[in-house]
């Protein structure tokens, strides 16, 4: 095995220069004698070669100290981060509870600072503004991070049984998601 | 280095050399030397380029970079570990990466290709498309070098499980604990986990809770012994889950499912176990 292989290395090596050269023909031993130069490789680290176990341990640790973590949000696909269904599910709840949050504080300081809140004030200031305005506007803060943390609860709930963990499952339910989310906060958004 | 094996030899030597070198020596017996000239004429050369996580723990002070190596895919086998081993034969012998059995057994070679966790062994080169490969050490891991991550919390973590028959009772025939086949037939789908850790380090929820989350493969194995029906230690085990982090920290993100190369189903093992908590 070893012969051979010192003899087909060597053979790759000559035959190159000139087609016309038979390497069979060449003794062996003669050849072989090129092989420390091409099998040579650089040392794959530069710390010293003969270690005991305690000066393995200490730069074990040292390494440790100074190793990056590899790259992990900015390098994954996006379709299971950025557009994840979780992640989505938490950013729409949060929109959800963050518009609720900032109408309830407004209702509490505006006999304060004079802000008419009240459901007949605000449903008029709505209809007040352009027909696309007031849809984005309600699809942005309310219709869509509502429809789909709906369907994306209702998708849990699906989980939480043990239904639909197989991968053609789990696409198709992230589709039907996403678009009956959007359908349905264009609907809620502009129908009504 | 590259003064010693010069460019040319190397590519030649792998192609041209090998096949010139080599048929002349099986037909000269027989033949004219003149065959030599009747080589075929090489192929259009496919070439791709490889980019790849590179960082040496000897010079810790030097930031991660990416390193292009461009290959011909002729010369190539056809899974990414075919390309990655030649770059490290031909171009760079310093590029360092897991390998072992080039089958997808031993999960050695996991790693992030192309965005998405899998075993460069099992991935074909996406020979197609002309836009570079990408090639990351599994995501928020502590690099070791290159695409080496430390695994070593990891392993603790499954040793945490105890991944072994615990029981009193001595078998019925002194011999074996026997099982029914359908007993047998719920560890299907469990028992094939070979720990490449790709599913665990594609949650974002173990990204973020790594030293208290067990991750989606610990979990997968914790759910294989919970499984088994020789087992007798189920109530202890499923004690140990019983807070809020070894196993509620999963949100069914289901990226896990998404990218076990070996086509097994943590999310599946997850909700099995969550439900078994519930039933007791």
């Amino acid at each position: 095995m070893i012969a051979q292989r010192v003899g087909l290395a060597a053979m790759r090596g000559v035959a190159k220069p000139n087609g016309l050269f038979v390497a069979q023909n060449l003794p062996k031993l003669a050849l072989a004698a090129r092989l420390p130069a091409q099998q040579f490789r650089a040392a794959a680290t530069t710390s010293k070669v003969n270690l005991t176990p305690a000066e393995g341990q200490d730069i074990l640790a040292k390494q440790r100290l100074a190793r990056p973590i590899s790259p992990h949000l900015g390098i994954y696909k996006l379709s299971q981060v950025w557009f994840s269904s979780s992640a989505w599910t938490r950013i729409t709840g949060c929109v959800l509870s963050g518009t609720a949050y900032a109408y309830f504080a407004t209702y509490l300081v505006a006999p304060l600072v004079g802000f008419h809140v009240e459901s007949a004030s605000l449903a008029a200031g709505l209809a007040s503004l352009p027909f696309l305005v007031k849809g984005l506007l309600k699809f942005t803060l309310l219709a869509f991070p509502f429809s789909y943390h709906f369907v994306n609860g209702v998708r849990h709930l699906v989980f939480d049984i043990g239904k639909g963990y197989t991968k053609p499952q789990i696409r198709r339910a992230e589709q039907f998601a996403w678009s009956a989310s959007i359908l349905a906060g264009l609907f809620l958004a502009f129908g009504l | 280095m590259s003064a010693l094996r010069t460019s040319s030899s190397r590519v030649l030597g792998a192609s041209f050399g090998a096949r010139a070198a080599m048929l002349p020596t099986r037909a000269a017996f027989t033949r004219s030397m003149a065959t030599v000239s009747e080589t075929p004429a090489e192929p259009e050369p496919r070439l791709k380029t490889f980019q790849i996580y590179r960082w040496n723990p000897d010079t810790p002070s030097e930031k991660p970079r990416m390193q292009s190596y461009t290959i011909d895919l002729n010369k190539t086998g056809p899974m990414i570990l075919d390309a990655i081993i030649r770059i490290k034969n031909e171009q760079d012998p310093t590029l360092t990466f897991r390998r072992s059995c080039r089958e997808g057994i031993c999960g050695s070679c996991a790693m992030n290709i192309n965005g998405q966790n899998t075993l460069a062994c099992l991935c074909r080169i996406p020979a197609e498309s002309s836009a570079d490969v990408k090639i990351y050490p599994l995501p928020h891991t502590y690099v070791v070098k290159d695409l080496v991550p430390d695994l070593t919390y990891f392993y603790k973590q499954y040793k945490s499980i105890k991944p072994y028959l615990q029981r009193d009772t001595p078998a019925e025939d002194g011999k074996e604990y026997r099982q029914s086949k359908e007993d047998r037939k719920k560890l299907d789908g469990l028992y094939e986990c070979i720990l490449c850790a790709c599913c665990s380090t594609s949650c974002p929820s173990y990204w973020w809770n790594s030293e208290e989350y067990l991750g989606p493969a610990i979990l997968l194995q914790s759910y294989r012994w919970l499984a088994d029906s020789r087992d007798e230690r189920t109530a202890e085990r499923k004690l140990n889950l019983e807070n809020n982090m070894s196993l509620y920290r999963c949100h069914t993100i289901l990226n896990c499912t998404k990218a076990c190369p070996k086509g097994l189903n943590p999310g599946k093992a997850i909700a099995n176990i969550k439900l078994a908590m519930n039933s007791s």
